[in-house]
């Protein structure tokens, strides 16, 4: 493993092997190709489905034309989300200030648009240059009666991680500004972004359970079910590293308590809808939780079964954003026979990483923060067979001739939820078995 | 009168960095490195992949609050160190950003102090172009960066019998037939930059960390003693705004005519039968050989399928967008087929745009020929002059399906196709497949919206 820079070693390990947690929670090293971004991107993904709120982008035209549309989240009404607004500032601006572009910016987009509130982003030079972007927004806040809320992401001011906490601070600001009748028996849901119409399978399983869904934070997303987000007996989250400091905060302040939940595969799809009847301590609820997932399970598991014997045997290396979402991969490509030799993620966390461990078979190599070159490495050496990840590592698996399942913000097939699962195998069989594999040998 | 926006929405451009970055995959040996926050790195290579489906590594010196305030220098020695150990690369190139621009990093003092300290041992070659995104778009740190790479090594001397291409901005497709038409002349030449393999690679098993291909830097290094320079394109970058530095910007041409007395010859991209013939002629003339007959066929047969389709294309009314120097050679083919270009527009801010399409279309058109616009005000003027098709990158899509207009994908990006590498752009056989791939957009729109299902046109 001398591929592997010196001050990174420690956030490799192999499971059953070193006894020592995987270093993480640390900036990227300069230089090592990491396949993070920035803090801006953080917040931008978390906030961007909000989809009836003007995103406005404070700063030159590159953060903003990189985030057009970069989320396949879907809206089931407006779409001013999918929309690319920047002040796309100029030199000019970056010496004299950049202020009246935004203040004249947001006055004629909150007028031609009419959003519910906007998000003003502002990037690594706005602080630089020393606009006072919260007086900015105050301001128009006032003159146009919406609520306008800065999301200081200057991307060199931590990890996307950190522009996580930034997007979940400026949410909290909207949470409780609104109250609305809310039924009894209602929770929010945290951490989908209703990649692929994902959030609407969640929502039809939670209705056919009795359960009201008041806010979607952020899939499908819109202000005021954020603004009376306070009024829902219990707080959903999923991707719990984006999410989970919300759920603390709306803890702390209104009381509702929170469950880590994950929607990929079926056990954690499964124990997504128990524990939420189990909370509400509803029998009723409870029965129709399991007969939804009888019914779910008598309709799936033939078909799964079909593929793991097919699929049985098959390695695979999965390296995503989240290390949550990491571990529901495990158990997924489990349940179809393949085998996890590499899990890594860009944003987990200590108990991530040791959960990861406990579930991994001896001697899967577990990384946080990697890169291309230990990335091509890994899978040689630990002989994968597919790859799960996001674009990035797309073209690491196909230049050595590995299958690739996009696990990534643009798919366009929902991989949650029971048919999320059906799906997933449906593509990971697609990859390891396509006849094109004989000519990269 | 239109309204106009102060903000930009849904922007037809991108950062200068990204621009550099890709002429940087066209040196061989190269690893890119972006000095500023991590997401730019990221999110470039992002883009490019999305576009290239293709492994693109480009380093990051990864900017914290504390490097934002004390300076980059302790980042910039930790990221050269690692990107040397996980790359071993030939040369390094260095595009800033905004960030490192604004907080004022200097660094060609960085350079110049790393290659102090580590004198002795074998340090990578080193490019530095400033590229920061508040100047000018990917093209302006494009064009910058193809001038900087040459003002950093060519070399003067003899003069040799080679001669320089500076094709800008293509697809690896047209780069591949620029090779092939030279070679077929017999010239020796230096293409830069030269990504056809780097961004559009054969399967090769291994994960090259740095990709085979790129313009060697001895070959490089030679384009200082070049017989003569051709260069595609009339805009360039000089439309970038600096309150620094010189007023006058000079395309890598030019500075190579100044600097070492290599003649340029400058041209408009060549798209079209007119352009390719200039090109094709200049290097009749400078190779003194006629034009091989491979070629001379390859023209025959598309004016050949200029009369077979005209019927199709006359009057057709085209909405134009992209970088300016591409838009400039799709206005000269139209104008040969008959299509009129109703809009030209470019999210470039040369304000040249103008100028230079005027030179191209007989006096008194009507076309709307606008820079600095973003697809929202694309989408306004499409509505308005509601054009036969669109043509452009990928990102007017929304575009084309609103207002259901057939949209024909030319250039970058173009995330939502595959085989974008392969679009081939220029010379008779890419103008021959552009030519093709329109008359068909126009055909398959009618035949799509006829009440019969006709089997002959």
């Amino acid at each position: 493993m001398s591929y592997i820079l010196n001050e990174r070693k420690n956030q490799v390990s192999h499971a059953g092997i070193n006894a020592d947690t995987v270093a993480c929670n640390k900036p990227s090293l300069a230089g090592s190709v990491s396949q993070r971004a920035c803090v801006f991107c953080g917040s931008r993904v978390v906030l961007y489905p909000i989809a009836d709120a003007l995103h406005l982008i404070h700063g030159p035209i590159g953060c903003a034309a990189y985030t057009w549309d970069i989320r396949g989240s879907m809206s089931s009404g407006p779409e001013l989300h999918r929309m690319s607004f920047s002040t796309d500032l100029h030199e000019k601006e970056v010496i004299f200030g950049g202020e009246p572009k935004l203040y004249a910016s947001l006055i004629e987009l909150i007028d031609k648009y009419q959003p519910k509130a906007a998000f003003v982003y502002t990037t690594c030079i706005v602080g630089v240059i020393g606009d006072d972007v919260e007086r900015i927004c105050r301001q128009v806040t006032r003159e146009k009666g919406i609520p306008v809320l800065p999301v200081q992401a200057p991307g060199f001011q931590g990890s996307k991680k950190d522009g996580y906490k930034v997007a979940c601070e400026t949410l909290f600001n909207l949470v409780g500004t609104l109250n609305l009748p809310t039924p009894k028996y209602s929770i929010n849901i945290l951490g989908d972004f209703n990649l692929a119409g994902e959030l609407w399978i969640l929502l039809d399983y939670y209705k056919r359970m009795g359960v009201h869904v008041n806010a979607t934070i952020t899939g499908d997303g819109r202000v005021d079910a954020i603004r009376n987000a306070h009024n829902a007996a219990l707080n959903v989250v999923q991707c719990s590293g984006s999410m989970n400091y919300l759920a603390k905060m709306m803890k702390d302040t209104y009381g509702i308590p929170s469950m880590r939940v994950s929607y990929f595969g079926i056990e954690d799809m499964s124990d997504a809808l128990y524990d939420v009847a189990r909370f509400f301590k509803s029998d009723e609820m409870m029965d129709k939780a399991r007969d939804l997932v009888r019914d779910e399970f008598q309709r799936l598991m033939p078909a799964l079964a079909w593929y793991r014997e097919r699929l049985q045997g098959k390695k695979a290396a999965i390296y995503v954003g989240g290390a949550f979402k990491a571990i529901s991969l495990i158990k997924a490509l489990r349940l179809i026979g393949v085998q996890s030799v590499i899990v890594g993620s860009q944003t987990g966390t200590p108990e991530d990483y040791e959960l990861i461990k406990q579930l991994c078979d001896e001697g899967t190599i577990i990384v946080d923060d990697s890169n291309p070159v230990e990335l091509s490495n890994f899978v040689k050496e630990k002989e994968a067979d597919i790859f799960i990840g996001g674009v990035k590592e797309r073209p690491i698996a196909h230049k050595i001739g590995l299958g690739f399942c996009d696990h990534n913000h643009e798919r366009k097939e929902p991989l949650a939820g029971y048919e999320g699962m059906m799906n997933f195998a449906k593509e990971i069989y697609a990859t390891a078995m396509s006849p094109v594999w004989r000519f990269t040998k | 009168m239109k309204p106009t926006y102060t903000s930009t929405r849904n922007a037809c451009k991108l950062c200068a960095p990204l621009g550099a970055s890709l002429v940087f995959k066209g040196i061989e040996g190269c690893v890119p490195l972006i000095h500023g926050s991590q997401g730019c790195a990221t999110y470039i290579r992002r883009y490019m992949i999305s576009h290239y489906k293709e492994p693109v590594d480009i380093a990051s010196s990864n900017f914290s609050e504390e490097t934002t305030v004390f300076g980059g220098n302790k980042n910039f020695i930790t990221g050269i160190n690692n990107i040397r150990s996980q790359y071993h690369p030939d040369v390094v190139g260095i595009a800033s950003t905004c960030l490192s621009e604004t907080i004022g990093e200097d660094v060609p003092g960085l350079i110049r102090e790393y290659g102090e300290v580590n004198a002795g041992t074998h340090i990578p070659r080193f490019v530095n172009a400033s590229t920061p995104s508040y100047c000018g778009t990917h093209m302006d740190g494009f064009h910058h960066t193809v001038t900087a790479t040459l003002k950093a090594m060519a070399q003067a001397g003899t003069q040799g019998e080679h001669i320089n291409i500076l094709p800008g901005f293509v697809s690896p497709a047209d780069l591949r037939y620029l090779k092939e038409v030279l070679e077929d002349f017999g010239i020796d030449y230096v293409l830069f930059p030269d990504y056809s393999e780097s961004l559009d690679n054969v399967h090769t098993r291994e994960y090259q960390l740095i990709p085979s291909g790129g313009t060697p830097v001895r070959r490089i290094e030679m384009t200082g003693t070049a017989k003569a320079t051709i260069e595609f394109g009339t805009v360039f970058n000089k439309g970038a705004v600096r309150t620094k530095g010189p007023n006058h910007i000079e395309s890598a041409g030019e500075y190579l005519q100044r600097a070492f007395d290599v003649p340029n010859h400058q041209m408009r991209m060549p798209i079209g039968i007119d352009a390719s013939d200039k090109f094709f002629d200049t290097l009749a003339t400078l190779s003194g050989r006629p034009v091989p007959e491979k070629y001379q066929k390859e023209r025959g047969r598309l004016i050949d399928a200029y009369v077979d389709a005209h019927k199709y294309v006359f009057g057709k009314r085209a909405a134009l967008y992209g970088e300016e120097d591409l838009v400039l050679g799709m206005v000269g083919f139209f104008e040969e087929i008959g299509v009129h270009t109703v809009l030209a527009s470019s999210g470039g801010e040369s304000g040249l745009l103008k100028r230079e399409v005027d030179k191209l279309l007989q006096t008194d058109n009507d076309t709307r020929v606008v820079n600095g616009m973003d697809f929202a005000s694309i989408r306004e003027e499409v509505k308005a002059l509601a054009p036969d098709f669109l043509i452009g990158n990928s990102k007017g899509y929304y575009i084309s399906r609103e207002l259901q207009i057939p949209l024909v994908r030319i250039g970058f990006p173009i995330h939502d196709r595959f085989g974008a590498a392969r679009i081939h752009h220029i010379g008779y056989r890419g103008t021959q497949e552009l030519f093709d791939r329109v008359v068909n957009a126009i055909i398959e729109y009618k035949q799509d919206h006829a009440s019969v299902a006709y089997k002959y046109i």
